[in-house]
């Protein structure tokens, strides 16, 4: 019915598009493992990095390494700010204090970019380089769909190492087991809670990037669709679990694809509906997710 | 209803009377606006000020209630023009306003029993996100659903019978309602399950029945002010009812103090009368030949993050304001008797 290569394709698609829910999917989990906050301006991020690269790509000769890598770094930055600013004088505040502020905050990131940048959609085009197109076999993809695989593949293994090696890698997992004993115990939680939010922000700015290049063009609402979708994926794998962001983006990213590429076509516009409609079915069948850890707590 | 409710209720009636003779078109539609977002903020307070869940879908209930009541109120022969693949059935329906906006109001109330069933028996804020996710797939829906939605185009052309009295009518009966509600036996289940729902469920409280009553009845009121939305502005499409909406409304449901109906009219007339004088400034201001659109959402956004940081119980805190009795001072002391016997 399907034919090979047909299938090898929609194979690849499903792994680029996870990739990049993934990405974003891991820096809404690690938040909402310590804080408990669904941070709704996380996709806001993706898209401030998407424009950064966007920026760079048309003024700057950086080599494209450097149109990835800078952008990491600023929008880590814009999370450490945004948490000092707008999340820290909440904590131990009632949880949806924070997931208004939330809002709030995606709220002047969007408008300050219409303010500054106009809310008209620009075309984002990829160095000559990226776009080129390889055969595999039966499979066909193109030089950004293999960078952004191997690129989130690579940042998950580095994220993977830093939480279970280093001192400050362990006490974020210490921190979204149970807050008040790693406090106790004499974490600087403040310090731990600004590298979660620097570590998910540079992964939304990589997200950015991908998304931006896989889709031609970006504007300052471009975050809420695969902000939302990339907290699909985090339940889907159990929130709070960065293992579990991981899966539940790249099946996320396949459920999707497939969907569009295997079922009938007049269907095909109905994708966004699907993945919200799989979100409530996992919230019925299995609401902590595939590797959920420990119980979910209290108010 | 006392003499005290229907006097300030007579009183109201009047000044919308005169404000019907003495103002221009656009001061009565900004008027309107208010009163459908008074229905819209003491609507979502239901769950996300008396219950502690935060639903994010009034957006998507408004566009339900919208859609359903255009498609319901277009008199047959625009009907045949706009939609020509309509049902029938459908086609040669012709219902009354109200009829039409309580339909559209049942059916956001239905649509949020579904979602209510598998979301509303987790803690946490995945209602938050379900809901959000029920805007986009409202969206999705009434982009592809062509036959009864026309896609993006929209629907267009829809009779233009919101006025005043309308809306007013309407906020009237959500504020009842819901006052009602909370004063009940119904509301002081939602408010226990709010301070602590293990307690609450200890104590015989059916968790999840009643917040399934107050997101159903929130979505009710939702379906009828985007009934009335449609009605007024005369067009509808899929992009009518973003996430802006919704942020709004929780804007002025945060703003008047979650937990008070007294504060969600409060809150709605003022998040409604300021951001309007702001935007008008905001399209006479410039900076270097710079136009600053969006500034306006900044401030509210930003006034809102201030209100969580220094003021997070809003302006009322959850309290009530009592207007001034006039009538029947006597009757004060005989109902706190019954209430401390009782």
């Amino acid at each position: 019915m399907f034919s090979l290569p047909y299938v090898a394709q929609q194979v690849v698609n499903g792994l680029t598009l996870g990739s990049i829910y993934a990405l974003v999917a891991i820096g809404l989990t690690i938040v909402y493992g310590i804080l408990r906050l669904i941070n709704f301006a996380h996709g806001d991020l993706l898209m401030v990095g998407a424009y950064l690269a966007l920026a760079l790509l048309l003024n700057t000769a950086l080599p494209l390494g450097a149109a990835v890598l800078l952008p990491m770094i600023v929008v880590g930055g814009v999370g450490v700010l945004v948490e000092r600013l707008a999340y820290r004088p909440l904590r131990g505040a009632p949880e949806v204090a924070m997931l208004i502020t939330s809002l709030a905050v995606s709220s002047v990131i969007q408008n300050g970019t219409i303010m500054t940048l106009s809310a008209q959609p620009r075309a984002f085009r990829l160095p000559q380089g990226l776009i080129a197109q390889h055969q595999v076999g039966v499979v066909s993809f193109s030089t950004l769909d293999a960078v952004s695989v191997a690129l989130a593949v690579g940042l998950m293994a580095l994220l993977t190492l830093f939480v279970t090696r280093t001192r400050v890698g362990i006490a974020m997992r210490a921190c979204a087991e149970n807050l008040r004993a790693a406090r106790l115990m004499g974490i600087n939680i403040n310090q731990v809670i600004a590298y979660a939010f620097a570590i998910g922000s540079a992964l939304a700015a990589a997200a950015g990037f991908m998304w931006a290049g896989r889709f031609g063009s970006i504007e300052p609402f471009m975050g809420f669709l695969p902000g939302l979708k990339a907290f699909v994926a985090a339940v889907i794998g159990g929130i709070g679990s960065i293992p579990g962001a991981m899966l539940g983006g790249y099946l996320l990213g396949f459920a999707e694809i497939f969907f569009v590429g295997f079922l009938p076509p007049e269907l095909s516009g109905y994708r966004d509906a699907f993945v919200f409609a799989l979100l409530l079915l996992v919230l019925l069948v299995r609401p902590r997710g595939l590797l959920a850890t420990g119980v979910e707590r209290e108010g | 209803m006392n003499k005290n409710t229907l006097f300030y209720l007579a009183l109201l009636t009047g000044l919308l009377f005169l404000a019907q003779s003495l103002l221009n078109d656009y001061y009565q539609r900004v008027l309107a606006v208010v009163f459908i977002n008074i229905i819209l903020t003491v609507s979502l307070n239901l769950t996300n000020g008396f219950v502690g869940d935060f639903s994010l879908g009034h957006a998507a209930f408004m566009s339900i209630g919208a859609y359903l009541s255009a498609v319901l109120t277009l008199p047959p022969a625009s009907k045949a023009g706009l939609m020509p693949e309509l049902p029938a059935w459908l086609g040669q329906l012709e219902v009354p306003f109200l009829a039409a906006t309580i339909l559209g109001g049942l059916l956001a109330a239905l649509v949020a029993a579904i979602v209510g069933i598998p979301v509303l028996r987790l803690r946490g804020h995945y209602l938050a996100v379900a809901t959000l996710g029920l805007m986009v797939i409202v969206r999705v829906v009434a982009i592809n659903w062509t036959a009864v939605t026309r896609g993006a185009k929209g629907i267009n052309g829809l009779p233009a019978f919101t006025n005043l009295w309308w809306v007013f009518g309407w906020a009237v009966v959500a504020v009842y309602v819901i006052w009602r509600l909370v004063n009940s036996p119904y509301g002081r289940a939602m408010i226990a399950i709010r301070e602590d729902a293990t307690a609450a469920a200890a104590r015989g409280v059916n968790v999840t029945v009643h917040r399934m009553l107050a997101f159903c009845v929130g979505a009710f009121f939702a379906g009828i002010a985007g009934a009335l939305w449609g009605h007024l502005i005369t067009a509808i499409t899929p992009h009518s009812f973003s996430f802006l909406i919704t942020f709004n409304v929780v804007v002025m449901l945060v703003v008047g103090g979650m937990g008070s109906v007294s504060g969600s009219i409060l809150g709605a007339t003022v998040m409604t009368l300021v951001p309007e004088f702001l935007r008008r400034v905001e399209t006479s201001l410039s900076l270097g030949g710079h136009p600053l659109y969006g500034l306006s959402q900044i401030i509210i956004a930003v006034t809102i993050t201030l209100v969580m940081i220094f003021r997070r119980q809003g302006l009322l805190g959850g309290r009530e304001v009592q207007l001034p009795r006039l009538f029947d001072r006597g009757r004060v002391v005989t109902r706190a008797k019954i209430e401390t016997i009782g």
